[in-house]
C-alpha cells in the first residue's frame, strides 16, 4: 500500500530544483556583505525545512577580565524585547509556526539558530538582525535572568563533581589564558554581572562585520543572498575589538593534582597535553594530530589504549584519547582512563604511561590506520543526513579562525596522513611534558598521590 | 579539556517517551510504503536516493520489563554484550569488521523494548548486514566480554546511585508502578547484574528476539523488494514468542512528597500526577493541556512563572507518558536548596488554576499552532524519520495516522480541554521526589 501525503504540499511553496551532486563541496555556497557579514549557504532539498543560525565570533574566552559569564548571559538576555519587538515575542513567533530554537555560547563563539518551515526563513532573518543591534534590557529582566543562570550553573557544575574537576583541570591547565576560565562563569563573578555588562559586551561585539549567517536547507543561494541584503544589509560595522588574548607563560613544570568529593563513585584520571589547534591554510600537523588520537584512544577496543588497557590488561573499563582540533588559540590532547575493580589510580597511571610508552615503540598498526579512513571517508556520506551538524560545523569553524575551504580540505587532509606523520606528531604532543593530571575520587577511596603539588578538597568558595 | 557548549533551554524527561502522544511524522509529499516480505516480514519504508546510506530501525517490544526479579538487569545487559562477540568474531574482531565497512550499529534497551539502529553505506549493505545479522541472532556472550560488561555496567549503576537526576527518576517512576517491572530500573541492581551468568543472558535473548514482536523502519536508498529480501534473511529465522507480555502497571501513587536526602547544593524535582490512555477519547485534549502547562518552547505556564518570571530554575518542563505499560503525567526542574519550598508551592498552584479555571482561547489556537507546525519538521533526516517509522508501529498507529493527526489536535474544543483539565489535573494528588537538602517548607 502507497500513501501518499499532501498535508505539507499546500503550505510549502517548494520549488522543483534538482538535488544537488552528494558531496558536501556542490552543496557550499559563500558569499560576504559590504556590511563584512560572512554567509554561508548549504543546500539540502529534502524537506521544506530550514536552519537558520547566525554566529557571533565573540565567546567566554572574549570577556573583559573579571567578568567571566557575560558571553553566556548576554545570549540568555538576547531572548528578551528589542526597539520593534515585545519581550518574548520572537519565541512567540517561531512558536506558532511550529519551530523550534535556541542558542549556544562556547570560548570562541555564540550562537543563535532557528529551525523552521522554509517560507518562513525571512521573517527569521528580519527578527535576528533586529537583535542584532537593537535590543532593550530592563533592570528586572536582567536581575530575574541572572537568577536562571546561577540555576543553570548549579544544574551544570555545583551539582556535578565530574563538571567541578572539569574546571579545576582547565584552571590548573591555563593559569593565563582566558580557556581556563569557565564558560558559564565563576559563581562570584557571574552573581554580580550587571545590565550595563551585558550592553558592553554586546555593542564591543554584536556587529554584522562579527558574524556569520549559516542557512541550511531547502533553498537557493542567490534567493538567500537577496534575502538576506534586505535584512542584514542595513546593519552597521562595528569597532569590534581584536581578539588578540593573553598567552601562557611556558609550563615549567608537570601538574599534578587529586579532586575529591563524596559524590564521587567511579574514580578516574585525565591527563591533558598541550596541544595546536587547527590553522588556516596550514591544516597538516593537526590532521596527522586528529590520526594519532583516533589510532591511540578514539575507538573504543579497537584502539591502541583499547587493546592494551582494557583487553590485554584488564586494568581499565573505559579509556580514551581525545584532541581538540578546531580553536582559536591553542588547544589540548587529552587522555581518559577509568579503573577496573580493585584497581588503584596509581596503577592506572602506571599502565597509562606503560602504554604510552609501548606506543612510541611499536608505532601504528596499518590496518588500523586504514579502517579508520575508510570511516572517515564514509562520515562524508553520513554527515549529509545530518542539516544542523552541516551548518554547525560551518558556524564553529568559521568562528574559530578557519574558512569554508579549511573545512572541505579537512577530511581529504585526514585521508592523507602517513602512519610517519602520525608518529611524528605523537612524539611531538607526548614528549611535551607540561602536563596536567587530574585524579578524581570519591572521599571515601582516598589514596596518596606520589608526587602531590596541589591538592583540593571542594567547598563553598573553592570554585 | 572537553570543550563544553552551553544551551540556553534544556528539557527534562524521566520517560522514554515511546507513546507519549504525537508521535509520528508527517512527510512532505514523501511516500511511506507498507512493505511485507516474502516470508510474512512488515515494515515501513521511506525511499531517499539522494544520500547513499540506508537507515534501519528494529524495535523489539518487551525490554527490561520482562526479566524476572532477582534477574534485573539482563536484558540490557545482554544487550550491551550484542556487538561485544558474535557467531565467528570475537568482540575485537566484530568491532573492526564494523570499522573496516563503516557501518554504525545501536543495540539500546529500555523498560519496554530493545531497539536496534543501523545506518549502512550502500555500497557495501550486505556485508554490513551479515555482521548485524550475526549480533542479532549468533551473539556469543563470551566469558571476558560479559566480565568486562558486567564491570562497566555495575559501574555506571553505582555512578547513578550518587547523582540527584537519576536517583529522582529512578524514585519517581518506583513511586508510582510500586512492585511492577516496568518501575525497575533498565540496568538493574549491583546484585542482581553481578550474579547474571551465560545462561541468563541466553534466556533473556530468546525472549526478546521473536519475530512476532518488531517493528521494522527503513530509510534511504533502498527499494521495498531488496527491503523485503534483507528483512526474510535478518528477520523471518526469529522464533515466535513463547510467554505472553506483563500485563500493565497500575498507577499507584496517592501523592504527597518524598524527601531523598543527598548532599548537593541544587535540589532536583520530580512530579508526577495519574493520567488518561493512549486511545482514550480525550487523549489529544490531555496532549494540548500538557503542552500549554509544561510543553516545550517558551510559552508553557510552568516555563513562565517559574523561570521567566522569578529566575527559579533553569529548566522545567512536563510530558505526557502513556504506554501499553503504564501511565502518567509528570515533570521536573532543579532548583537551590533554599528555593524549593517556593517552587513546590508554584508548581501546584498552576496545576490547581489550571484545573479550576481552564486555559484561555488565546493558549489553545497558539498551542494548537506549535504542535500542528511543529509536527512536519520532526522529519529530520533518515535516522531521525526511521525511529518515527518503527515507534509508530509499536504504538499500534496507522500510517494514516499522519494525516489524520493534526486533525484530530485542531479538533479538541476549549470546552473539551477545560473538562479534561477538570479531570486530570490536581494539586492535591502531585507526587513530588525531591533529591537534594533542600530548606524545608510547607509541603
Amino acid at each position: 500500500m502507497r500513501i501518499l501525503l499532501f498535508t505539507l504540499a499546500l503550505l510549502f511553496t517548494t520549488t522543483a530544483y534538482s538535488q544537488p551532486a552528494t558531496t558536501l563541496k556542490d552543496r557550499i555556497t559563500q558569499y560576504t556583505l559590504e556590511n563584512g557579514l560572512e554567509i554561508v549557504v548549504i543546500q539540502d532539498h529534502r524537506a521544506p525545512i530550514v536552519t537558520h543560525m547566525l554566529w557571533y565570533k565573540a565567546g567566554a574566552a572574549d570577556e573583559p577580565r573579571g567578568k567571566s559569564g557575560i558571553a553566556h548571559f548576554l545570549e540568555h538576555l538576547l531572548f528578551k524585547g528589542t526597539k520593534t519587538r515585545e519581550p518574548g515575542e520572537f519565541s512567540r513567533i517561531i512558536s506558532i509556526n511550529g519551530g523550534s530554537e535556541n542558542a549556544f555560547t562556547s570560548w570562541d563563539y555564540t550562537g543563535y539558530y532557528q529551525r523552521v518551515a522554509v517560507n518562513l526563513l525571512p521573517l527569521m532573518m528580519e527578527l535576528e538582525s533586529d537583535r542584532m543591534q537593537g535590543l532593550i534590557l530592563t533592570e528586572e529582566d536582567v536581575l530575574t535572568e541572572r537568577d536562571v543562570i546561577l540555576e543553570e550553573r548549579n544544574s551544570r557544575v555545583e551539582n556535578k563533581p565530574s563538571a567541578l574537576f572539569g574546571e579545576h583541570m582547565a584552571r590548573l591547565r591555563y593559569p593565563n589564558h582566558p580557556y581556563g576560565i569557565p564558560i558559564i562563569g565563576w559563581w562570584h563573578e557571574m552573581e554580580a554581572l550587571s545590565q550595563q555588562d551585558a550592553l558592553e559586551f554586546y555593542r564591543a561585539n554584536y556587529a554584522p562585520n562579527n558574524a556569520i549567517l549559516v542557512v541550511a536547507g531547502d533553498v537557493q543561494p542567490d534567493e538567500v543572498l537577496a534575502m538576506a541584503k534586505t535584512h542584514y544589509g542595513g546593519l552597521k560595522r562595528a569597532d569590534t575589538p581584536p581578539r588578540v588574548r593573553v598567552t601562557e607563560p611556558p609550563a615549567r613544570a608537570p601538574i599534578r593534582t587529586v579532586f575529591t568529593d563524596a559524590r564521587v563513585s567511579q574514580p578516574y584520571i585525565i591527563r591533558t597535553y598541550p596541544a595546536k589547534s587547527r590553522v588556516s591554510g596550514q591544516q597538516r600537523a593537526a590532521a596527522a594530530l586528529q590520526m594519532f588520537s583516533y589510532i591511540f584512544g578514539g575507538t573504543g577496543i579497537t584502539s591502541f589504549m583499547g587493546q592494551e588497557m582494557q583487553l590485554a590488561q584488564k586494568i581499565s573499563i573505559n579509556q580514551s584519547s581525545r584532541y581538540d582540533a578546531r580553536a582559536l588559540d591553542n588547544s589540548d590532547f587529552s587522555l581518559y582512563a577509568v579503573p577496573a575493580q580493585g584497581v588503584s589510580l596509581q596503577d592506572l597511571e602506571t599502565a597509562l604511561d606503560a602504554t604510552i610508552a609501548a606506543f612510541l615503540e611499536q608505532g601504528v598498526d596499518d590496518a588500523h590506520l586504514a579502517r579508520i579512513k575508510t570511516q572517515i571517508e564514509a562520515e562524508q556520506i553520513y554527515a549529509l543526513d545530518n542539516q544542523s551538524g552541516l551548518a554547525r560545523q560551518f558556524g564553529a569553524s568559521l568562528s574559530s579562525g578557519l574558512s569554508v575551504a579549511d573545512v572541505l580540505e579537512w577530511p581529504g587532509l585526514l585521508q592523507s596522513i602517513t602512519a610517519e606523520e602520525v608518529m611524528e606528531a605523537a612524539r611531538g604532543v607526548l614528549n611535551n611534558k607540561a602536563t596536567v593530571t587530574g585524579w578524581l575520587m570519591g572521599e571515601e577511596e582516598e589514596e596518596t598521590m606520589s608526587e602531590t603539588i596541589s591538592k583540593t578538597i571542594t567547598g563553598e568558595g573553592d570554585s | 579539556m572537553v570543550k563544553l557548549v552551553m544551551l540556553k533551554r534544556i528539557l527534562i524527561c524521566v520517560w522514554a517517551v515511546f507513546g507519549a502522544g504525537g508521535f509520528g511524522t508527517a512527510l512532505a509529499a514523501t511516500e511511506i510504503q507498507q512493505v511485507d516480505s516474502p516470508k510474512g516480514i512488515h515494515a515501513w519504508l521511506v525511499q531517499e536516493p539522494s544520500i547513499p546510506f540506508i537507515a534501519f530501525s528494529f524495535h523489539f517490544q518487551g525490554g527490561t520489563l520482562l526479566d524476572a526479579d532477582d534477574k534485573s538487569g539482563a536484558t540490557n545487559l545482554m544487550t550491551e554484550l550484542l556487538d561485544q562477540g558474535a557467531g565467528d568474531l570475537s568482540a575485537e574482531a566484530f568491532s573492526r569488521r564494523a570499522e573496516e565497512l563503516a557501518a554504525h550499529f545501536t543495540f539500546r534497551a529500555s523498560r519496554g523494548s530493545v531497539t536496534i539502529s543501523a545506518q549502512v553505506l550502500k555500497s557495501n549493505m550486505d556485508e554490513a548486514l551479515a555482521l548485524l545479522k550475526s549480533a542479532i541472532h549468533a551473539p556469543r556472550f563470551d566469558a571476558d566480554a560479559l566480565a568486562r560488561t558486567k564491570q562497566q555496567t555495575i559501574s555506571s549503576i553505582e555512578s547513578k546511585g550518587k547523582k540527584p537526576r537519576d536517583i529522582a527518576n529512578t524514585a519517581l517512576v518506583a513511586s508510582v508502578f510500586g512492585d511492577h517491572p516496568y518501575a525497575r530500573t533498565v540496568e538493574g541492581l549491583v546484585e542482581t547484574v553481578g550474579d547474571l551468568t551465560h545462561a541468563d543472558l541466553t534466556a533473556a535473548h530468546a525472549r526478546v528476539f521473536v519475530r512476532d514482536r518488531v517493528f521494522i523502519g527503513a530509510v534511504g536508498d533502498i527499494t521495498a523488494t531488496d527491503l523485503g529480501a534483507v528483512l526474510d534473511d535478518l528477520i523471518a529465522g526469529l522464533p515466535l514468542a513463547d510467554a505472553d507480555l506483563p500485563a500493565k502497571a497500575a498507577y499507584k501513587s496517592k501523592g504527597g512528597v518524598q524527601v531523598i536526602d543527598f548532599d548537593t547544593p541544587q535540589t532536583v524535582l520530580r512530579w508526577s500526577l495519574p493520567t488518561l490512555t493512549r486511545d482514550d477519547p480525550d487523549f489529544f485534549a490531555a496532549f494540548v493541556l500538557n503542552h500549554i502547562i509544561g510543553g516545550s518552547g517558551f510559552q508553557a505556564r510552568l516555563y513562565t512563572e517559574i523561570r521567566e518570571k522569578r529566575g527559579l530554575t533553569y529548566g522545567i518542563n512536563s510530558y505526557l507518558a502513556t504506554s501499553r505499560w503504564g501511565d502518567l503525567w509528570g515533570g521536573g526542574m532543579a532548583t537551590a536548596n533554599d528555593r524549593v519550598a517556593e517552587a513546590v508551592g508554584l508548581i501546584r498552584e498552576e496545576v490547581q488554576a489550571i484545573a479550576d479555571n481552564g486555559v484561555s482561547e488565546a493558549e489553545l489556537s497558539d498551542a494548537k499552532k506549535f504542535l500542528t507546525g511543529a509536527y512536519p519538521l520532526r522529519f529530520d533526516g533518515n535516522k531521525r524519520i526511521v525511529k518515527i517509522l518503527s515507534g509508530m508501529q509499536a504504538d499500534k498507529l496507522g500510517v494514516d495516522y499522519i494525516a489524520t493527526r493534526n486533525p484530530q489536535v485542531e479538533a479538541v474544543s476549549l470546552a473539551q480541554i477545560n473538562a479534561v483539565a477538570k479531570r486530570l489535573m490536581d494539586a492535591e494528588g502531585l507526587n513530588f521526589v525531591l533529591v537534594g537538602r533542600p530548606i524545608r517548607g510547607e509541603w
